[in-house]
Order: C-alpha cells, then sequence, then structure tokens
C-alpha cells in the first residue's frame, strides 16, 4: 500500500509516541528493580506490587477524583510492601526468590480480592491528559512525539538523570554499589548494609508503586491482574540495561518501541494475520537476544541474592 | 413369594428413581452449578455473560453456583474443573476455548457429572461433555454495517485478542458486514495477541485511531483499555459479549450481548431427561441468545440503526449469510 509521504510521517510519530507510552511503566518499575539490585537484593514480586499501587490509585482516583491523590496512594503502597519485603528478607533472610514470588501472588490475588469488594463492574476513571507544554507542544512532527504526552511519562524519564546523579554522584549511591558488590567490605569501613539495603528496597518498591499507579490512571481503568506480567518484563529488562538507568531506560524504550511497531505494522497488514501471534512475541524475543549479549558484556552485582550476616 | 417379588421389584425401582440424575434434579433439590472461567465474573464481557445467564436462570430454577473466576492459568482452571467434579457438582462449566484440552482428560473421570464447555463445537465424543458457541459472526456483521455506515473517514478499525473461537467469528463478521455496506471502507484488523494486555489494546486502538479509523470495535476482556483511548479521542465504539455502555455512556454505541441462558436452559432440560453431554449448543440472532442493545444516550443516526435492523431482519429471515455455519 502507498503512503503519502506525510501520512507516513504521522504515522512514524504515532508509533514512536506510542512506544514511549509502552515504555512508561516498565521504566518505572526497571529504576526501582534496578536500585533493590544494586543494593544486592532480588524482588521477583515487582508484578504483584504494581499491581496493588494500581488498585490502590485506581480507587483513590474512583473516591477523590484527583489524579495526584491516586499516584501518591500507589507510592505509598509501595512503600509499605518494600518495609515488609525488607523486613522478611533483611531481617529474616527468607530466600529472596521465593519471598518475591510470595509478594508477586499477594499482590495477584489481593488486587483483584479488593477491587471485587470495593468496586465490582470495571468503572472508568478520567485518566491524565496529555501536557500542553508552551512552544514545545506545538513543534512540528517532534511535538506530537515527544511532548504530548501526560505528566506520568515526564515523571518517568527525569528520574532517570535523578537516579544516575545519585547513583553516580552521591555517597548514598557509592554506598548502595559498594553493598551490592561487596557488603563485607562497606560494612567494614562503617556502611550499614542493612539502613541501605533497606532504603534502596523501600524506595525500588515505591517505584514499582508508582509504575502500577501510573499505567492504571493512564488506562483510566482496573481489572483483574491489569499488569499483565509486566513486572517481570522490568526485571529482565534490569539484566538488559546492565543494571544502570540510562540502560534500563534504553531497555524500556526498546521493549515498547518494538510493541508499538508491531502493532502499527499488524493495523496496516504488513505482518499478515497469519503471522500475527508470531508477531507478537518480537518485542520478548528481542529482550532475550539482548539478554544474552548484556550477560557475556556485564557482570551483575556480586552479592545479588546473596544475605549479609555480619562476621558470617 | 409373588407378593414378597413385587415388594423388592417397588424398592428396587423406587431406589432406582431416587438415584437417577433426572429424579434428583426433578425432585426440587438444588441443581448445583459451577462455572470455570477466564477473566473476573464481572468483566462487562466473556466471563460476565455467563455468570449473568446462569443468574437469568436462577428466577426459575433452583440453582447453588459457584464460580471460580480469574483463571487464565489453564492448569489452575484444570484443577478446579477436577475440584468441582470430585465434590460432585451436577454441571462443570469451563468457559473459554483454552479449557478444551484439560476437559478432555478429565470428563471421562467423571462419568456422572455433566460437563459444558465454549465456545467450541467440539464434544470430544464425550457422553458427558457438551459445547456451545456464540454466533458472534452474526451481531459483529450488524455491527459492522452500522460502523460503516457512520464512518465520515472511511476506515473502522477492530482490535482482537487472538484469532480464535468467538473473538474470531465476531470479528470476520464485523468486517464482512462493513464491506457489505460499504465496499470500499478500510476495515483494518490487529490481534495484539493477548486476552488480558490492557494497556496494548489502548496502544492498538490508538494506532487505528492514527491511522484513520473513526469508528471502533473490539472484543475480549482486554478491550477495557482500548475503550478508554477511543473515549480520549470521541471515537464511536461498538461492544460485544456483555453491554458495554456503562465504560463509556458518550462513545458506545450498541453492543452485541450474550443471552446464554437460551442454551443453558436447554442444557438442563436435557439433563433432566438424563442427557449429561454428547450436544453441541448455539446462541444466535434468530433464537435470541444474540441481542443488539443500542446505548439510548448516543446520538445515533436513525438511517444507521435502520441499516442495523435491516440487517438483523436479514439475518433471521436467511437472506443475509454470516460465515457461521
Amino acid at each position: 500500500m502507498m503512503m503519502s509521504d506525510s501520512f507516513a510521517v504521522m504515522i512514524i510519530v504515532a508509533t514512536i509516541a506510542s512506544g514511549i507510552r509502552l515504555a512508561t511503566p516498565f521504566l518505572l518499575a526497571s529504576l526501582g528493580e534496578a536500585l533493590g539490585q544494586r543494593s544486592g537484593v532480588l524482588n521477583l514480586g515487582v508484578d504483584g506490587v504494581m499491581l496493588l499501587g494500581a488498585f490502590g490509585a485506581y480507587y483513590t482516583v474512583l473516591q477523590s477524583n484527583n489524579l495526584y491523590y491516586g499516584l501518591l496512594v500507589g507510592i505509598a503502597i509501595g512503600l509499605l510492601i518494600g518495609v515488609f519485603y525488607a523486613f522478611i528478607t533483611l531481617n529474616l533472610q527468607a530466600e529472596q526468590g521465593v519471598s518475591g514470588i510470595g509478594i508477586y501472588l499477594f499482590g495477584l490475588g489481593m488486587s483483584d480480592l479488593l477491587f471485587q469488594k470495593f468496586v465490582g463492574t470495571p468503572r472508568p476513571i478520567l485518566p491524565f491528559m496529555p501536557l500542553d507544554i508552551p512552544v514545545l507542544s506545538g513543534l512540528p512532527v517532534v511535538g506530537e512525539m515527544l511532548f504530548q504526552h501526560s505528566i506520568i511519562v515526564y515523571i518517568a524519564f527525569g528520574l532517570v538523570p535523578v537516579m544516575s546523579f545519585v547513583l553516580y554522584r552521591t555517597t548514598y549511591g557509592l554506598n548502595i554499589r559498594a553493598i551490592g558488590e561487596n557488603p563485607e567490605a562497606a560494612d567494614s569501613l562503617g556502611v550499614s548494609v542493612m539502613a541501605t539495603r533497606y532504603s534502596a528496597i523501600i524506595i525500588g518498591n515505591g517505584l514499582a508503586g508508582l509504575a502500577g499507579a501510573a499505567l492504571a490512571i493512564e488506562l483510566g481503568i482496573f481489572q483483574q491482574n491489569l499488569t499483565n506480567a509486566m513486572g517481570f518484563i522490568a526485571i529482565a529488562l534490569v539484566y538488559f540495561g546492565a543494571w544502570s538507568p540510562k540502560g534500563v531506560m534504553i531497555g524500556s524504550l526498546v521493549f515498547g518501541l518494538v510493541q508499538a511497531i508491531v502493532l502499527q505494522c499488524k493495523t496496516f497488514g504488513v505482518i499478515p494475520r497469519s503471522a500475527s501471534d508470531l508477531a507478537a512475541m518480537a518485542p520478548a524475543i528481542i529482550t532475550i537476544l539482548a539478554l544474552v549479549v548484556v550477560a557475556k558484556r556485564f557482570k551483575q552485582p556480586s552479592a545479588l541474592t546473596k544475605p549479609y550476616v555480619r562476621g558470617g | 413369594m409373588m407378593k414378597k417379588f413385587n415388594l423388592s421389584l417397588s424398592a428396587l425401582l423406587l431406589a432406582l428413581f431416587l438415584l437417577s440424575p433426572s429424579a434428583l434434579l426433578a425432585s426440587g433439590k438444588a441443581l448445583r452449578v459451577a462455572i470455570i472461567a477466564p477473566s473476573a465474573q464481572n468483566d462487562l464481557a466473556f466471563t460476565q455473560s455467563i455468570v449473568d445467564g446462569i443468574n437469568a436462570i436462577k428466577k426459575d430454577r433452583d440453582i447453588e453456583l459457584a464460580i471460580t473466576d480469574g483463571t487464565f492459568v489453564v492448569e489452575d482452571a484444570a484443577a478446579a474443573i477436577r475440584d468441582y467434579a470430585k465434590k460432585g457438582y451436577d454441571l462443570v462449566i469451563a468457559h473459554g476455548s483454552q479449557y478444551g484440552g484439560s476437559l478432555k482428560e478429565i470428563a471421562p473421570d467423571f462419568p456422572d457429572t455433566a460437563f459444558a464447555w465454549g465456545t467450541s463445537a467440539d464434544t470430544f465424543g464425550l457422553p458427558n461433555v457438551s459445547s456451545y458457541e456464540a454466533a458472534s459472526d452474526q451481531g459483529g456483521y450488524v455491527m459492522g454495517v452500522m460502523a460503516a455506515a457512520m464512518s465520515k473517514k472511511g476506515g473502522v478499525g477492530v482490535i482482537g485478542p487472538i484469532e480464535v473461537g468467538d473473538a474470531k467469528l465476531y470479528v470476520d463478521g464485523f468486517v464482512m458486514g462493513a464491506k457489505a455496506q460499504n465496499p470500499k471502507i478500510r476495515a483494518k484488523v490487529n490481534y495484539i495477541g493477548s486476552f488480558s494486555d490492557v494497556a496494548l489494546a489502548a496502544e492498538a486502538a490508538r494506532a487505528h485511531m492514527a491511522a484513520g479509523a473513526d469508528v471502533l470495535t473490539g472484543t475480549a476482556q482486554m478491550v477495557v483499555g482500548a475503550i478508554g483511548a477511543a473515549r480520549a479521542k470521541r471515537v464511536a465504539w461498538f461492544g460485544t459479549q456483555a453491554n458495554q455502555t456503562e465504560l463509556a455512556p458518550e462513545i458506545v454505541v450498541a453492543s452485541q450481548v450474550y443471552k446464554w441462558e437460551v442454551i443453558l436452559k436447554k442444557i438442563i432440560a436435557d439433563m433432566d431427561n438424563g442427557v449429561k453431554g454428547g450436544k453441541m449448543y448455539d446462541i444466535n440472532l434468530a433464537n435470541n441468545g444474540i441481542v443488539i442493545e443500542f446505548n439510548d444516550a448516543y446520538k445515533l443516526d436513525p438511517a444507521v440503526k435502520e441499516a442495523g435492523m435491516k440487517a438483523i431482519a436479514g439475518i433471521k429471515d436467511g437472506s443475509i449469510v454470516t460465515s457461521h455455519k
């Protein structure tokens, strides 16, 4: 099918904008997970935290009509679960993989139970509207592609330089990286492994809660298993991004853009319907291939998943 | 001797009568029905439609209903199916095409339990398995006719999950109806590859709108995301499986609604007569198992509604044949 040049540009712009929107919840969740993993703690429960954050935000907006309250509640729920997860992994020294799955199953079941109990049938909420940024939103091509998104998108991408700064330019970031590599050495230098890991886990879970809240508010709806395993993809994207904020941003964008491109190709029949299901796997396949490459080039934090016991 | 034989025979016949399922069903004892379904029981889509169907029958029949919803993992559904059969439920409904393989393995172990599953036409040749289908292509055709009649840009978009079963029938029917109404219409279909990815469904709707579609439809439980995206741009939406008006009263024009009670009544009547399976049932426009419910709050052009009503009449009288057998 032939397209006019202007129509083709419009479609490319729409595809990139779509990719950015799709990448946003992955980015928020994987930034949080990256922080926790840099401190040496794996959290497989990201998806469960996202689901609880999503329900909390949705229900808050449904009751209050205030989108910002929704975001705050989503973050607060994530922080609370973070405290709980830190307690069971750090104080009780539970096996991180298993306890993470426990958090996921808890979030999956509890978010649905609360939804059934307090809401029932899906009821729409008003989502965030795209921001109208003076001058920038009106720019041809670039305006629609980059400057007509909701505030959540800018929060997510704005967090990338913030987290890079914290991780690589502050003492706190240095401590996190140090205890993720060699907690014994960090401890011997006076760094509190427990407190630093606690804070990294709590902030990381707060970001997962925000990711869920962002998803529910962007979509303007909640339903059972809304995240559809996004949290697990976010964990994969941390490996894809080699545990750096910039890396996970690139991973999230690649994943979102591939999803958007596949969608657009299907819409225009570039991908035949017979290959539709196969094409839907493209983002996952690309992520797996990237993981293979990253695994050869980068090393995960040495103390990842290893509980720390002073003198142990 | 003869008197003793008659007494024994009477006792035996009485025992057989009391133990027979039909007697149990007709004796006023509550019929125990279990539903296993992939999404939430109030999803305004596929799962809600079967729950609504049983609830409609409950007005006339004493039914003890148990529901296990949200079993998007087939193994979980299989465990629930087996569990209900073990607990002696009279009718176990596995509401999802994906549950067929599990049912084929489980049903022979419980010959006294009646199983029903759908949407499918396959009973696996088992005497205690019934299957059911919705002629969703018929409603899809009607929606397609109205969508094409409404479209000002000459483009309509469809969001589907995976190209199987009821979803495929609806999508094919919609495209067929749209092209029958306007052969030049651009009817684009996007199967997103998931029944549950709400975010992807929303982006699929946005992709359709960017490509010039000004009327949208979609099927399966993930379309709540697509409806939200359409609502933000005030693009008209046609619903299916359940009445989706309350999700977006400003844009939902009409919904194809499944009335599963039509075939559930038949399945239960057959059970009363001792038939536990081996039959295929379907709902369609002619047997009122499928109805088109319009959103009265939507200002629909009377000519568009007229085109839809004509399509309904044509399908009912056989002058219009959709892909459904």
